[in-house]
């Protein structure tokens, strides 16, 4: 029994994690309809912009739990920059594009911002792990985990629940959900669709780079950490079904625990997981878990 | 409308330009190759030839392929930066003897890049280009295992002598044997058989292992040579858990409670690069490390980098006698030296790997030159020069032993971790030793499996 | 008649090519080619309105089984080994498809990307059999029966890979003009209305997608054959990935749009690490951008509206005449 449990606790600190990372994405599919492969770069973005805020931060001998409001930081800095000069610069002028096309400027983007980090941060690995051994440990069925998995898990739902709460309980929250449900009858109501837009592609900015920011602590920021992350942010947005909050989270979770459990039983599986997963997903509901079905026109 | 006629109209110039630069480029690929001076290098002016050599050409141009982008980065920018201030150096005849001459044999040597990234098929691509278009005298380079396997059938195609620096397969000469391939280092065999005997002198009661290794063929071929050395020499010993995370996952948090979970008296580990790292951080705060040891086969590239917050204990190897491993000799003295003044940084074991391999292809050149009466040689005698060369480098002397003498054997070096040196900015490495080449190397012609299960007939071993 | 002629010229053209440019352009090429019946095969999935991000199953799929049947069954005929090799993409097509053509848009997507990583990982982890991700080695083919000095044999397997890729465009032109390729677009147009003219809106996708696997299956074996090795990243979800931008920036109007698409991708990419091998990605990435934004049809743009300011002077010239 005791390794279940071990699983479960497994299982729900790589959920949050793939939580962070994806909410943005499917922020930004369900209202712009755009699949962003750049997330991975706004992500990258984040966990660089957070380690070197860090460094800097620890060198000057402040309050060390300070650290955490300055990864806030810089998630926020990078989302508020990077959000609308993308939004505004570039992907406005391919809404009225095949979606397949969409998907290659976002990669286009991908592979500039990719070089771009390089030239800008160097190829040497960063480091910034004080905030994750600052917590210290906590012992769970005879085994010590970083507390810092639970902050992460903390803040998942933090960011997730807020999230929840500003769609479904404000103004703004309530003309998005107008402007997913049709971009053209809400502007012939007054909607101003371009800004519902740039806000939301700028919040889904800040969350990849909040996930970023939060991983900068616990791997060591190099070039390519980009790329790792886009195919398991689709994934679990595509198993909770795209563009949907709850979706992300339940996809994330599962992703979650069958991985934790492959690790712990059958390692060899722990390539295959996700996309077995995923396969078997899809196979039994096409839509994702969660989607809404799309009304067929003729 | 409107809008879409001034699209128009810029669409018919950029197309405009699109075809002539398509042109332009396929023209320029039947002209003859224009050589771009690197930067840092062409600045040096080439000491001029002591004795010029007769024949000899303008310059001698070699092609270096490694990880310039992307996850492999952390190995290939080292190697890079050690290629440039080598090359530098040699050009201008400031290095230790017995490499004082300038250049190879006095003529200047020119350095081109590739970047390692794009996977075997672009770098087979690659390959040619470098050798039908820059038409380099020589390639030397590639990190990655397929990439070199990928590469050594087209260098016999072509006919051109190519050096692997660091790529650690045994499959390459196990597999086939080749002319014009050379390899100045040995293979991942070698530094796992080595970790094995190191693990058993520091620990002979060991009961359980376990293994933590990239799910792909260096970590399934370190875990099965270290495993099965293991075995062999112990047989009692129980392996307890055999995780294989993804390459480059960079969240580990499930495999290390599995590994907490199985207890085991040692982890075995061929982690590289920013997993490398990323494992130590998170494993360290969750004491692993107290209740197992850990045995990183190439972990040293970590020590500069995680400074003091390397935990104590853990076994720690260089690919050989290499970084914090190296011997203390004048060439590995002046290696870091120059190295250090201009990245501001100790050099790892990839660039070691970069360094001694330039001082093989320098030695081998050299050698050729003087069995050829002072005339420059043909690529052939530089390729018998090569053969069985013993050479000199910052890592110690290196033999060309095996595979017909296209493969060298090193000596193993292990070192545990101990308290943190400030002065140095990284833990101080204990109980140093040092397997002799004759030791950690299957004999001529034996495939390493095969010399395993043997029970390593022919291993000389302190 | 008109397309058959262009489709020999074009092919008598690059044979003469073959014998002029430099030998490693001519590599070059020949992978274009191989990359380009994928991206073919990419763009015909296209048309029908679908994105495939699998295409490097059936590519590393034909690759591998090239490389298998030379080893296991001693098969050194190029020839042989490519039609064994795209009868394999066909086979997984085949079966795959009987799941994948009920999906549609992203969901297609994803599990076409879904099972090309599982083969990915089948590929890593059969150690033994395959090599892991080094990958394992493709013997020396021979060509006609004939056992090829170095030179020639690059030559003869550049002809081969030219031959295979013409008649192969020459086939699948044929196809975009049946009934069935006229099917294929109106799926992607308005798959109601398309039931409601009688047909088999799943039966088309099948056979579009079995079609569009042996076009990558035929690409995968010849890419085998000219690299010399194979390794699971052929399987990897980036090799499809790029294959679906390629044909996009190619454009997937008509057949030659992604073949050229294909030479010209991987020509700019060998110059990108030619002369910047530091930032080539950054060189890739804008170089495509301004394709997107400049040429909403992919580089195909080009040639049509040089054809269109030709006729448009043609027509001024004759009126002032």
């Amino acid at each position: 029994m005791n390794t279940w449990l071990i699983i479960a606790v497994d299982g729900v600190a790589f959920a949050s994690w793939l939580f962070l990372i994806s909410v943005g994405m499917t922020l930004i599919y369900g209202v712009l309809r755009i699949l962003n492969v750049a997330h991975g770069s706004l992500y990258a973005l984040g966990a660089y912009t957070g380690a070197s805020l860090i460094i800097a931060y620890f060198r000057h001998d402040l309050w060390p739990y300070g650290s955490y409001l300055v990864l806030f930081g810089a998630a926020l800095l990078v989302g508020v920059i990077a959000g609308p000069l993308i939004e505004r610069g570039l992907l406005r002028w391919v809404y009225d594009r095949d979606p397949a096309v969409q998907l290659l400027v976002t990669y286009a983007l991908f592979l500039i911002l990719e070089d771009a980090i390089k030239l800008g941060w160097g190829a040497d690995p960063y480091y910034a792990y004080k905030p994750y051994q600052l917590l210290g440990q906590v012992q769970l069925g005879g085994i010590a985990y970083p507390r810092y998995s639970f902050l992460l898990l903390g803040i998942a739902v933090a960011a997730g629940g807020a999230l929840w709460l500003f769609i479904n309980r404000t103004r703004f929250g309530k003309l998005i959900v107008a402007v997913i449900e049709d971009p053209e009858i809400s502007t012939a109501m007054g909607v101003n669709v371009p800004r519902v837009y740039v806000i939301t592609f700028t919040l889904g900015a800040v969350l990849a780079a909040l996930g970023g920011a939060f991983t900068a602590p616990m791997i060591s920021v190099a070039p390519g950490i980009a790329v790792e992350v886009i195919v398991l942010a689709f994934a679990v947005v595509v198993i909770g079904g795209l563009g949907s909050l709850e979706g992300a989270a339940l996809g994330a979770l599962i992703v979650g625990i069958v991985r934790a459990a492959a690790v712990h039983h059958i390692p060899d599986l722990e390539l295959f997981a996700i996309y077995l997963v995923m396969a078997a997903v899809l196979l039994v509901r096409p839509q994702g878990l969660f989607a809404r079905e799309e009304r067929r026109r003729i | 409308m409107r809008k879409s006629h001034i699209v128009v109209r810029s669409r018919g110039i950029f197309a405009g330009m699109l075809i002539g630069a398509i042109i332009l480029s396929l023209l320029a690929a039947c002209a003859p190759p224009v050589t771009v001076p690197e930067a840092g290098m062409g600045e040096t002016p080439a000491a001029a030839p002591a004795a010029p050599t007769a024949g000899a050409p303008s310059q001698v141009k070699i092609g270096i392929v490694t990880f310039l982008s992307g996850p492999g980065s952390p190995f290939g920018i080292p190697s890079k930066n050690a290629a440039d201030v080598i090359v530098e150096a040699l050009n201008a005849g400031q290095a230790p003897a017995p490499y004082d001459q300038a250049g190879i044999g006095g003529v200047p040597i020119q350095l081109v890049y590739v970047d390692e990234s794009g996977g075997p098929d672009k770098q087979v691509a690659e390959y040619r280009r470098l050798v039908l278009d820059e038409k380099v005298d020589l390639v030397l380079g590639y990190v990655s295992s397929a990439s070199c396997l990928a590469v050594a059938p087209v260098a016999e195609e072509l006919q051109k002598l190519t050096v692997f620096y660091t790529c650690a397969t045994r499959r390459i000469f196990e597999e086939a044997s080749y002319k014009y391939v050379f390899r100045t280092k040995g293979t991942d065999l070698v530094y796992n058989v080595g970790a094995a005997r190191y693990l058993l002198k520091v620990k002979p009661d060991l009961q359980t292992i376990a293994g933590m290794n990239q799910n792909y063929a260096w970590g399934q071929d370190s875990w099965t040579a270290f495993r099965d050395t293991v075995l062999q020499l112990k047989p009692d010993v129980q392996v307890v858990s055999e995780q294989f995370p993804k390459l480059f996952a960079g969240e580990y948090s499930a495999e290390i409670s599995a590994l907490l979970v199985a207890r085991p008296d040692a982890i075995h580990s061929s982690f590289w690069g920013s997993d490398l790292e990323a494992f130590l951080i998170q494993a360290t705060p969750r004491r692993l490390f107290d209740q197992s040891i850990g045995v990183f086969i190439i972990g040293e590239a970590m020590l500069p980098s995680l400074g003091e917050d390397v935990p104590p204990g853990l076994i720690i190897g260089a690919e050989g006698t290499h970084g914090a491993l190296a011997p203390d000799n004048e060439l590995n003295r002046w290696f870091t030296r120059i190295y250090r003044e201009r990245y501001d940084a100790r050099p790892i074991h990839p660039a070691y790997h970069m360094a001694l391999t330039l001082f093989g292809v320098k030695a081998a050149y050299e050698k050729a030159i003087a069995e050829n009466g002072g005339k420059w040689p043909t690529q052939d005698q530089v390729i018998a020069a090569f053969e069985h060369l013993e050479f000199d480098s910052p890592s110690g002397v290196i033999q060309m032993a095996l595979a017909n003498g296209h493969q060298a054997i090193e000596p193993m070096a292990f070192g545990i971790t101990g308290e943190f040196d400030p002065a140095a900015g990284e833990v101080k490495l204990t109980d140093r030793m040092v397997f002799p080449a004759e030791c950690v190397n299957p004999p001529e012609g034996m495939k390493g499996e095969e010399w395993i299960a043997q029970g390593f007939p022919g291993a000389k071993c302190p | 008649m008109r397309p058959l002629l262009i489709t020999v010229a074009l092919l008598a053209l690059l044979a003469g090519l073959g014998f002029v440019l430099p030998a490693w352009i001519i590599f070059l090429l020949s992978l274009a080619f191989a990359r380009g019946l994928a991206i073919l095969s990419v763009a015909l999935l296209l048309r029908a309105g679908l994105v495939s991000f699998g295409q490097g199953l059936f590519f590393a799929a034909s690759a591998y089984t090239v490389a298998f049947v030379m080893r296991a069954w001693g098969v050194r005929e190029a020839a042989l080994a490519t039609a064994l090799g795209t009868a394999a993409g066909v086979l997984v097509a085949g079966v795959t498809g009987l799941l994948l053509a009920r999906y549609r848009e992203i969901f297609f997507a994803m599990l076409t990307l879904a099972f090309s990583m599982v083969l990915y990982g089948i590929l890593v982890k059969a150690y033994a059999l395959t090599g892991g991700s080094d990958g394992m080695a493709v013997a020396t083919p021979t060509i006609a029966g004939l056992a090829l000095e170095a030179e020639r044999l690059r030559s003869g397997l550049y002809l081969l890979t030219l031959s295979c890729t013409a008649a192969v465009a020459y086939l699948t032109f044929r196809y975009m003009n049946s009934p069935l390729g006229y099917a294929a677009r109106a799926v992607r147009d308005n798959e109601v209305r398309l039931e409601y003219l009688g047909l088999s809106t799943w039966g088309t996708i099948y056979l579009t997608y079995v079609l569009a696997g042996g076009l990558s299956g035929l690409g995968g074996a010849l890419m085998a054959l000219n690299v010399g090795h194979v390794d699971p990243q052929l399987a990897y979800w980036t090799t499809s990935g790029e294959f679906v931008f390629v044909a996009l920036l190619g454009g997937i109007g008509n057949v030659l749009a992604p073949l050229g698409g294909a030479v010209v991708f991987e020509i700019l990419r060998a110059y990108a690490f030619k002369y910047a091998p530091y930032i080539w990605q950054m060189i890739m990435g804008s170089a495509m951008l301004l394709i997107i934004l400049f040429m909403p049809e992919g580089l195909w743009t080009i040639y049509t509206s040089a054809v269109r300011r030709i006729r448009i002077r043609r027509w001024s010239w004759r009126r002032l005449g």
